[in-house]
């Protein structure tokens, strides 16, 4: 089996043997609108509403979205301006936490019966990917079954991301909810086979799951190899069943559908109960944290600076949503939990190693996995010279941040490619 | 709360800089240089040591001069300094040496943008020139170990001049012959680019298409294949100054294209050109062959498509 090309990083997972704990319940959340891909959602209440928990809070007409759901009962106390992480501005939701936990009354378990029951219910409970891009779940699962069928669902467990446990602890916790929900993926969209897919650094998973589906023969174990980026979408897809996605296409265009192991779970346990999306397991770790560090099941919307008083983190001079290769800095402790979020890692400080001229000795070319050369697209870059930025392709890139993390002169290679792109006009919409 | 770290991702880095890199050239350059000591007597050191400090002091001045960031720190002039000192005879007049170290750093590295902007590598440049400037004593050869002989320099001519079968392959591979002070050892400098390929600073492909196309080509033409291999500056040249990253394509296939280029025009140069040694002038011309190398061996990243032709 051919490998791409990537780093070899140290795993620090330090967390994985801590067992999921409930999170001590915030005085307050804050719900930003926009925590997927597409389109933000409307707020459906206003200040002075008595919510409960499970309650659906936003939702738009949009195609390219998820609604939102209260985490917490108790009072809107405020429909405000919020700043994504990105630089764009949604409403949030505040709410004040009565600490009952009121259950919504409307909440039942769906009724599943066929394709389209399934992807309604899928929608309704406000499900997008919970391994960090955050897509829309239902969006992905109403792919065009004519057109662009898929045969393989591939269950991405690689958690190839430093630090960050919490997909572990789903299989290690919870794998009998991970094969359910993949089987009723299978059974509704009709994909005759399922890969589960493990990086090597994590073998009590493969072998609990390897033991799990023993007897499902359509379901099948991969043992990824242990290097950075095995999770990526592009690079887990080639090397679990050798396809390559183009530029510009989707998985589905060969094939394929890509799930996270915790997102697939998610639909199961959202099957049985009817209870949306309204919180999640979350990695806290990062040097910053001296105690508590962790597995916790956190409500979305819950302030990070909680988190990090909870974790004796309070004197953190950096704080990332997800992992170090690929997480975003927060500017504010105050922002909340996303749907989206695996981890919340605070550091003492970030060090970056001091910038020096480009050497051209080649090494982001030799670790791209997808074999861009972001030495030249830098150059291309700075020229501001469009068409060998396409010649170069740099569309392709996936951010994954090997080029930035294996370069000596300690370049900013992986966010000169985003900038990059965004240089690049985008074909116009047929 | 404020003051948090905002910083794009990753937020983690190579332990590897460039100065660690260049600590790990002059490391593998040292067997070589030592045994050049030792073969040539204490006058190579001393060229040695003379072309390192006016390549430093150049690298220093000309950014103080330019107004821009010291660099020295990143060792590079140190690997140019030893590199020049290493292409040089051990008899060379120390004036000599300290314009030749100039033209290197000052004229091809910094006036060009310092380092990774070069065209072409100076160490070799800053030869050419002396070469062509200073014929007579670039071309002087002290025999080795002329210092146990008496106190008066004998010279001699190197195996490439004097023609196969003047020295046994041995004497070739031990470094026992007339030449630079660092490009007779031939083990010496096989360990120390051995070493660069074990540690991945430098990829086997084009010093290997180097020696192999002047292997193949002497082999074609009927000449005495381990004793073109083994003479000369070709392995000083193709494991360090063909592997030189700013100067040198980026891509595998890239560099066996210069290294290929590199010994067709070695060969030509040893077999029918006025130089007995062709192994400088072929990198340079290679040198500046590298950005056409470059284009033309642009990767087809996975999964790309050719943009389309046709626009609305």
């Amino acid at each position: 089996m051919k490998t791409l090309s990537g780093i070899h990083i140290s795993h620090d997972k330090r967390t994985e043997n801590k067992e999921t704990a409930l999170f001590p319940l915030p005085d307050e959340v804050l719900i930003p609108m926009s925590q997927h891909m597409g389109a933000p959602c409307e707020p459906v209440v206003k200040k002075g509403d008595l919510v409960t928990v499970g309650q659906k809070i936003g939702d738009t007409d949009a195609f390219m979205s998820a609604p939102i759901h209260s985490s917490v009962s108790g009072e809107v106390t405020a429909i405000e301006d919020f700043l994504n992480t990105n630089g764009t501005v949604c409403k949030a939701v505040r709410i004040k936490s009565d600490g009952k936990q009121t259950v919504c009354p409307d909440i039942t378990p769906p009724e599943i019966t066929d394709r389209d029951s399934f992807i309604h219910a899928v929608r309704e409970s406000g499900l997008t990917g919970l391994g960090g891009a955050g897509f829309p779940t239902h969006i992905k699962l109403n792919f065009d079954a004519v057109k662009t069928p898929i045969d393989t669902l591939i269950i991405n467990a690689a958690e190839c991301e430093p630090f960050i446990t919490s997909d572990y602890r789903q299989l290690m916790e919870d794998p009998t909810d991970v094969i359910e929900g993949v089987l009723m993926v299978q059974k509704f969209l009709g994909i005759p086979y399922c890969k589960i897919c493990i990086e090597g650094n994590k073998p009590a998973a493969i072998r609990l799951m390897k033991e799990k589906t023993a007897d499902i023969g359509a379901v099948s174990v991969v043992t990824l190899p242990q290097q950075y980026p095995q999770g990526a979408e592009k690079v887990i897809i080639y090397t679990a069943v050798k396809r390559i996605v183009a530029e510009g296409e989707l998985p589905s265009n060969q094939g394929v559908m890509v799930m996270n192991v915790s997102t697939v779970a998610f639909i199961k346990k959202y099957a049985d109960t009817g209870m949306p999306l309204v919180s999640r397991r979350l990695t806290l770790d990062g040097d910053a944290m001296t105690k508590n560090q962790g597995n916790y099941t956190v409500p979305i919307g819950t302030p990070v600076s909680s988190l990090l008083s909870y974790t004796g983190a309070e004197d953190a001079k950096a704080v990332l949503y997800g992992g170090p290769m690929m997480g975003i800095t927060l500017y504010d402790t105050a922002q909340p939990v996303l749907k989206n979020n695996n981890a919340v890692l605070a550091f003492r400080e970030l060090k970056k190693p001091k910038m020096t001229e480009c050497i051209r000795c080649g090494t982001c070319i030799r670790t791209c996995p997808l074999h861009l050369m972001p030495v030249s697209i830098e150059n291309a870059y700075n020229a501001r010279d469009v068409e060998e930025l396409k010649k170069l392709h740099v569309m392709l890139c996936m951010n994954c941040g090997c080029c930035s993390y294996a370069c000596p002169a300690h370049r900013n290679l992986a966010e000169i490619n985003q900038l990059a792109k965004a240089l690049i006009p985008r074909p116009k919409k047929k | 709360m404020n003051g948090l770290t905002v910083a794009p991702s990753p937020h983690r880095s190579t332990k590897l800089s460039t100065s660690m890199i260049m600590l790990n050239v002059v490391i593998a350059l040292l067997p070589s240089a030592v045994a050049g000591t030792v073969i040539f007597g204490a006058r190579a050191a001393l060229v040695l040591l003379v072309c390192i400090a006016s390549c430093v002091i150049f690298e220093a001045l000309t950014r103080k001069l330019m107004k821009k960031e010291q660099t020295i720190s990143d060792l590079s002039a140190v690997v140019t300094g030893l590199l020049l000192g290493m292409n040089l005879p051990s008899s060379i007049p120390i004036w000599m040496a300290v314009i030749g170290s100039f033209v290197a750093i000052v004229i091809v590295k910094q006036l060009f943008g310092g380092i990774g902007q070069n065209f072409a590598n100076p160490a070799i440049v800053g030869r050419i020139v002396m070469m062509l400037s200073f014929t007579a004593f670039m071309s002087s050869w002290p025999v080795p170990f002329w210092y146990k002989l008496g106190a008066d320099v004998v010279t001699g001519a190197t195996p490439l001049a004097a023609g196969a079968g003047s020295i046994s392959y041995i004497d070739l591979f031990l470094g026992n012959c007339g030449g630079c002070i660092g490009e007779v050892c031939s083990i010496a400098l096989l360990a120390g680019g051995l070493y660069l390929m074990a540690a991945r600073i430098i990829s086997p492909a084009a010093p290997a298409a180097f020696i192999g196309t002047v292997a193949l080509m002497t082999l074609i033409t009927g000449g005495d294949v381990l004793f073109q291999i083994l003479s000369g500056g070709l392995f000083l040249g193709a494991f360090f100054m063909a592997t030189d990253y700013a100067t040198t394509p980026l891509t595998n296939k890239g560099k066996v294209i210069f290294g290929i280029g590199c010994g067709l025009i070695t060969f030509v140069i040893r077999n029918y050109g006025n130089y007995p040694e062709g192994v400088s002038f072929s990198i340079l011309i290679m040198n500046l062959l590298t950005p056409y190398i470059d284009r033309l061996t642009q990767l087809t990243p996975l999964g790309a498509k050719k943009p389309a032709a046709k626009e609305a």
